[in-house]
């Protein structure tokens, strides 16, 4: 542990804030000053950064830096780690999600979250899409919730290889497969914001592609935070990339920029891969 | 050479044949200047090679000899038999052949002083069966030994460079365990095999029908032909339904409050309050069941009792609700250990998946975790079905023994263990139908229970199929 708080130190010096462009005109997530602590130890330290609307941010970074940690208090799900504790403020839509008022059940339906790992219920394909629309009431009949089925389907690409297969469990499906279904089950529940963690690092190239496809798809309508291991995949999909070391938020700039003329030391060595 | 000897001899063998092979492939590798690939295994399993071909031939004989030997010996002492003894049926053959087979044991044998002519026949007989004894004996003994060496002397042939010891002592290996499988599955089926047989025994004394839908149980029979008495009533369509009435008492207390605390371990208690209390709960299930008895008899029924009479019944003093909650808590820990087992196993990214679409948690506990954990759910309750079932001891004391067909659980009832256990308690004629109604009843336990196991696999394997 102090290994790791020395070597905290020695960048310290390198790093006063954030380099580049981590605001946006137009935001729809507004973080300031934001701390994680797992327990005692702090896994994020200071970190400013706004999402603007309809925009695929990107994540990028050595393991462990924290950006699963910072991905997961946008949407709260830091709550159920009991030792996790946030501080600062993060806004959506200029409303503070961390506000004791807030109810983070609701904010997860307005927040959706793809994983690292595909996780469909042990259910249908059909009723894994439709949990979030009878979790919520979204729809009042069952020709509603079909339709809302089949769109959500259709939107994340999955439609025509499982319109026959509804009615099989959604975890016999291949893992890209899979991938789009938990997609399809977030967007079914039309959130405003898609979260996602390493949402391909489980699949072939091929099922990746089409996956990225989609992201760039759904940002006409959504604003969307991912976390990737890919440069390649970062500078494919995204409009900004945010670059994160040791819990800190190092640089942000738009994609282009970051890849071919880094500001920080840290940011260059990472793409040119000296380290990560 | 009696058969401790033998044994030890056998072992002994079995050792020096251990190490001879060892020593001769030791010898054989260095004979090739101790190249490192001479042998195609270690020395130890050469060793082990030659030790089982001289154990495994010579023990399967000495195992079929003791098998048959008595068996094939009686008859040869019943052909040398006087011809009208012959004739006897085979009940009296039965007992004089016993007698024999006692005499011949006894200290002195040959003592022909006896000079009425039965005792004589006895005496002969005896001596014969003595000698012929001893000559099996004599034969068992060399044969096993000679094969034991043989074998050995075998064994050391095979010791050659290229000889597979090590894939030969795997095989034996897995044989082996092969074998112990098969004793067990072979002892239930035996056991199955003789209820089975038992049961047809009483089914020829009272009609199959009877037994299965007459609602009378009373079956107490003559013992002396020369007795007045019933002659037995064998419906015991009461016992299963007193049987089934109590189990569904106790689950109706195990399987929610089981449940329940399965939920709370593994969803809701922190990694203390679990790692306290999971034992705890577990420890329900080492309680004596004779101290569940007599806490049901004498601290539950009565309470009970008085609260049916100030309620306006008029229960009995012991009766099926007051064994049926006993054994409910009972099998608490049957339900709650398994469930939170299996419950602890969903994986956490599956509880992630539906708090990241918006549900609390007891909608995603509910939607989605009990869903992935049904099936070791489901085997928990059928475990604890299974248990209630075949309980006996809080039955007897506190829900009596009156065969009484009702389902009013403020009743007295009986159920089919405890009338297993008073059918076969203090002197009982063997073959009385009585005796063999136990077999019955224990058959008619066993497909009970059998019917909840398939019932269960065939939970478990629909749901594996839809969810893995
Ligand atoms: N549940 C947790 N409990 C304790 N520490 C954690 C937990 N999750 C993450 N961490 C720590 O927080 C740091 C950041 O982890 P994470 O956000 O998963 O990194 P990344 O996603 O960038 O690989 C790491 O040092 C990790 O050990
Ligand atoms: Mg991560």
């Amino acid at each position: 542990m102090t290994e790791a708080i020395e070597k905290r130190d020695e960048f310290d010096v390198e790093i006063k804030g954030t380099v580049g462009k981590p605001f946006a005109d137009d935001p729809k997530f507004e973080s300031r000053n934001v701390d994680v602590f797992y327990g005692d130890k702090q896994a994020i330290f200071d970190v400013n950064l706004d999402i603007a609307k309809n925009e695929i941010v990107a994540m990028i970074g050595p393991s462990g830096c924290g950006k699963s940690t910072y991905l997961r208090c946008l949407n709260r799900m830091n709550d159920t780690i009991p030792i996790c504790r946030v501080t600062g403020h993060i806004k959506l839509d200029g409303e503070d999600i961390y506000d004791k008022h807030q109810d983070p059940v609701l904010l997860r339906a307005r927040v959706g979250m793809v994983f690292q790992k595909a996780n469909p219920f042990p259910k249908s394909i059909y009723d894994n899409v439709a949990y979030g629309a009878r979790l919520h009431g979204l729809t009042s009949n069952k020709t509603e919730l079909d339709d809302l089925v089949e769109k959500s389907l259709i939107r994340a690409g999955l439609f025509k290889e499982v319109k026959d297969d509804l009615h099989k469990p959604g975890t016999g499906l291949s893992g890209g497969q899979q991938q789009r279904l938990c997609i399809a089950r977030t967007i079914a529940v039309d959130p405003e914001v898609i979260l996602m963690d390493e949402p391909t690092s489980a699949l072939d190239p091929i099922a990746t592609a089409l996956i990225e496809e989609l992201m760039i798809e759904l940002s006409a309508k959504y604003t969307i935070a991912i976390v990737t291991h890919s440069m390649q995949q970062a500078a494919r999909v995204s409009n900004r990339t945010a670059y994160f070391h040791l819990g800190k938020l190092v640089e942000v700039n738009d994609t282009d920029s970051v890849f071919t003329n880094p500001e920080h030391q840290l940011t260059e060595n990472y793409i040119t891969g000296r380290f990560g | 050479m009696p058969i401790k000897f033998l044994l030890i001899t056998l072992l002994a063998l079995l050792l020096f044949g251990y190490f001879i092979g060892r020593k001769r492939s030791l010898a054989l590798k260095a004979n090739n200047g101790g190249a490192k690939k001479t042998l195609h295994s270690l020395p130890k399993y050469y060793g082990f090679l030659v030790s089982l071909w001289a154990g495994i031939p010579a023990l399967i004989i000495l195992l079929l000899w003791t098998a048959f030997d008595t068996t094939i010996i009686t008859s040869m002492t019943v052909s040398q038999l006087p011809e009208q003894t012959q004739q006897l049926s085979q009940d009296e053959l039965g007992l004089l052949m016993n007698e024999i087979i006692n005499l011949s044991q006894a200290d002195k044998i040959s003592d022909v002083s006896a000079n009425d002519a039965k005792m004589l026949i006895k005496q002969t007989a005896a001596n014969n069966f003595a000698r012929f004894s001893h000559i099996s004996n004599l034969a068992k003994t060399v044969l096993v030994l000679v094969m034991a060496l043989m074998g050995l002397l075998l064994g050391l042939r095979y010791i050659r460079a290229e000889t597979r010891a090590r894939n030969y002592v795997e095989t034996a290996i897995k044989l082996t365990m092969m074998g112990c499988a098969s004793i067990a599955i072979l002892t239930t089926f035996g056991i199955i095999f003789s209820v089975l047989l038992e049961s047809l025994q009483f089914f020829k004394a009272v009609p199959i029908t009877e037994f299965l839908f007459g609602t009378t149980w009373s079956p107490q029979t003559a013992i002396r032909p020369d007795q007045v008495g019933s002659s037995g009533s064998f419906g015991a369509l009461p016992l299963f339904v007193g049987t089934l009435l109590i189990a569904f008492i106790a689950m109706l207390v195990a399987v929610p409050l089981g449940l329940m605390s399965a939920i709370y371990l593994s969803e809701y208690a922190s990694q203390k309050v679990r790692t306290v209390v999971k034992p705890i709960l577990e420890i329900l299930a080492g309680i004596p069941t004779v101290v569940y008895g007599f806490f049901a008899a004498l601290t539950v029924a009565p309470v009970i009792r008085d609260m049916g009479e100030s309620m306006g019944f008029h229960p009995a003093s012991e009766s099926a609700l007051a064994a049926g909650l006993v054994m409910g808590v009972m099998i608490i820990p049957f339900v709650s250990s398994l469930s939170d087992d299996v419950l602890s196993a969903v994986p956490q990214a599956m509880r992630d998946g539906s708090y990241g679409m918006g549900a609390t948690k007891s909608e995603t506990i509910k939607k989605v975790v009990i869903p992935a954990a049904l099936p070791g759910i489901v085997a928990g309750i059928l475990l604890a079905a299974s248990r209630a079932i075949g309980e006996t001891m809080i039955v007897v004391m506190a829900a009596g023994l009156a065969a009484k067909m009702t389902v009013n659980p403020m009743e007295a009832v009986t159920t089919v263990t405890v009338q297993i256990v008073t059918l076969l308690t203090g002197d009982q004629e063997f073959d009385s139908p009585k005796t063999l109604a136990a077999f019955a009843l224990g058959l008619g336990l066993f497909m009970v229970t059998l019917i909840l196991n398939v019932i269960s696999l065939h939970v478990v394997r629909k749901y594996r199929e839809q969810y893995e």
